[in-house]
């Protein structure tokens, strides 16, 4: 590898061909097929996600990975290249690229590589990014997903595998719009450790593709070797699309550059699909290329200036030695591993929960995180059904995070434990997860002061039932007629009772009343 | 191996280096001279042998990750030509 300009070969062959050969592994589902004029098309999808490696110093230089810092604050001499600066590895993101590995179920590659993937671009400091490319740490790998639910509820379970995984260093991050005729560029970025995860194109729906990211997240947030937040760009996907006729070889692809949300990246999909299927029904062809996708637009564009920076002139980075070290190291890592997604689902469906249930709970780090804190010490279907259905399903309609849910998990507990001790009934319990929401406080407090508990004293209700049976003679002939009317009578002393008796009191108590 | 005068602008052109026909030419035959002479290594039978990283035998030192750099912006952007704020200012690059 020393003779830099014989590697011609490279230079005109994408860098694919010179990876391990494509293979399908999927057998086609019509489930997934894309409508077309005269048939159905099937969709390849393969991605590239971008993940920022979760450490406090940058992949070669001890300058803070800090996000939202002053511009260039956070830059070393190095990550600015200025001349003679060497770098010199973060062993922690070794370690969390190993990690990441093992989560995979990858093979670890005890010896990797650094290359220089040369470019120029102004956020670029060095002309060339450190990457690895013929030698990257961590081999192949599987990840489960969990398409669905369907409308049964019902999940898929899809393999997707994993081709590689490697180091590599980030870019700055160039501004447009400060000033008329110049671009503005921080640093600060520049030189942070990135793992690019790279899938088989073993993907053949936009609900497999957002099942398989969502996933990912899920297990590098498990890990905790990535934030996975997508809206500070620490997570970002470069998807790669083609469309063919179900069954047939792969179709030219073209590659859609930074998504940077789960719900673009489908929009992005959708859009590219549908582009590719209407050329090829017009009798033309996919130009393979690189396509940018604009969010406010909804659609994706070519990105033709691009075109000739794919040359990248790979070689080894001769201020690196390559990257080496032993089983006992992997195994180190791999005794800190903490639970992973499949394996916490699998215990919550064995600790009495559906499958829907704990599919949803795992799918993300912070609803898991939150159930298990709220089901300490509860039942935990209870539980699931008020943190899936009554929190999620708020959280959805508000457009929030679970982070930033008003209602903590101490308070949602305090709900739960107040309709387990019959204090209020599950009907007012959802008017005290409202009011939870609205206005915050102790739940108990809340109850107490607002007169919300269920009104046990069967004397009150005994009143109430009496004053309607008194003032409905007929309702009462009729419900001796037809025991099933008992339901009118029911709502009534509920109403009466503004929806505080306990709703298996005033059953028992109008069925005994009416039989006399 | 050698190389063409196509070869050589495409090489310019890719590292932002302006170089006109004339240069190209004579940058031609001193990439051929010097490629010609790292070609006597083909002579050298090297099967078997691995790939020299390094001419000490050492395995990659690895640092701490530790905040140990930074908070220097006046010294990075000192030799910008130009700079704001302690923002580079470079001609505009936009998509």
């Amino acid at each position: 590898m020393l003779d830099v300009l014989a590697t011609e070969q490279e230079i005109t062959v994408p860098m694919e061909a010179s990876m391990t050969e494509l293979v399908d592994v999927r057998t086609p589902n019509p489930k997934n097929f894309f409508p077309g004029e005269d048939h159905e098309w099937e969709l390849v999808i393969g991605l590239e996600v971008h993940a920022q490696v979760t450490s406090n110093a940058k992949l070669f230089s001890g300058a803070s990975t800090a996000f939202g810092s002053e511009q260039n604050s956070n830059v070393s001499l190095v990550d600015a290249a200025m001349p003679g600066m060497l770098p010199v590895i973060n062993e922690v993101c070794v370690r969390q690229a190993v990690k990441t590995g093992l989560g995979m179920n990858a093979v670890i590659n005890k010896r990797s590589v650094f290359d220089r993937k040369n470019y120029f671009y102004p956020d670029l400091p060095q002309g060339y990014q450190i990457s690895q490319l013929y030698h990257p740490i961590v081999g192949e790998g599987t990840i489960t997903v969990q398409v669905g639910p369907d409308k049964a509820g019902k999940f898929e379970t899809v393999e997707i595998g994993v081709e590689r995984l490697h180091l590599e260093q980030d870019a700055g991050k160039s501004m447009h719009d400060q000033h008329p005729t110049m671009s503005f560029v921080d640093l600060n970025r520049s030189g942070v450790a990135l793992m690019e995860i790279v899938s088989k194109p073993d993907i053949r729906s936009i609900d497999e593709a957002k099942a398989y990211v969502t996933k990912l997240r899920s297990i590098l947030r498990y890990l905790g070797t990535c934030d996975g937040n997508m809206d500070q760009g620490s997570m970002r996907a470069d998807v790669n699309v083609s469309v063919r006729k179900p069954g047939d070889d792969f179709g030219t692809r073209c590659e859609i550059k930074n998504v940077n949300s789960i719900r673009f990246m489908g929009q992005a999909i959708e859009y590219e699909a549908k582009r590719q299927i209407d050329i090829l029904e017009d009798g033309g062809s996919i130009d393979q290329e690189t396509r940018l996708f604009d969010p406010v637009k909804v659609e994706t564009r070519s990105m033709r200036s691009k075109e000739e920076a794919h040359d990248y002139r790979y070689f080894p980075d001769p201020d690196l030695l390559p990257l080496e070290f032993d089983d006992a190291f992997i195994e180190e890592i791999r005794a800190e591993l903490p639970e992973l997604p499949d394996q916490k689902r699998t215990r919550f469906m064995e600790e009495g929960l559906s499958e829907y249930d704990a599919s949803i709970l795992v799918s993300d780090k912070s609803y898991a995180d939150y159930f298990e804190q709220v089901a300490e010490g509860r039942d935990s279907k209870t539980t699931a059904n008020w943190v899936i259905n009554d929190l999620l399903g708020a959280l959805n309609k508000a457009s929030k995070d679970l982070d930033n849910s008003p209602v903590s998990p101490t308070q949602l507990g305090g709900i739960i434990d107040l309709i387990k001790a019959d204090t209020i009934s599950g009907k007012i319990a959802k008017d005290l997860f409202e009011i939870v929401w609205n206005e915050g406080g102790d739940p108990a407090k809340i109850v107490e002061d607002r007169g919300m508990a269920q009104v046990t004293d069967t004397g009150a209700i005994e009143a109430a039932i009496d004053e309607i049976i008194a003032a409905n003679p007929d309702k009462v002939a009729e419900v001796r007629e037809k025991p099933k009317m008992i339901g009118w009578f029911v709502g009534q002393v509920m109403a009466a009772t503004g929806g505080k008796a306990n709703p298996k009191a005033v059953n028992e108590l109008l069925q005994k009343k009416i039989a006399e | 191996m050698s190389v063409d005068t196509a070869t050589v602008k495409r090489v310019a052109k890719l590292s932002r280096i302006a170089i006109t026909d004339e240069r190209a030419e004579s940058m031609r035959e001193e990439l051929n001279t010097i490629l010609g002479f790292v070609e006597q290594l083909n002579d050298v039978n090297v099967d078997g042998v691995e790939p020299m990283t390094s001419v000490v035998d050492m395995q990659m030192r690895k640092r701490m990750d530790e905040v140990t750099d930074g908070n220097i912006a006046d010294d990075v952007t000192a030799n910008a030509p130009a700079s704001e704020d302690n923002f580079f200012m470079v001609p505009k690059v936009v998509e």
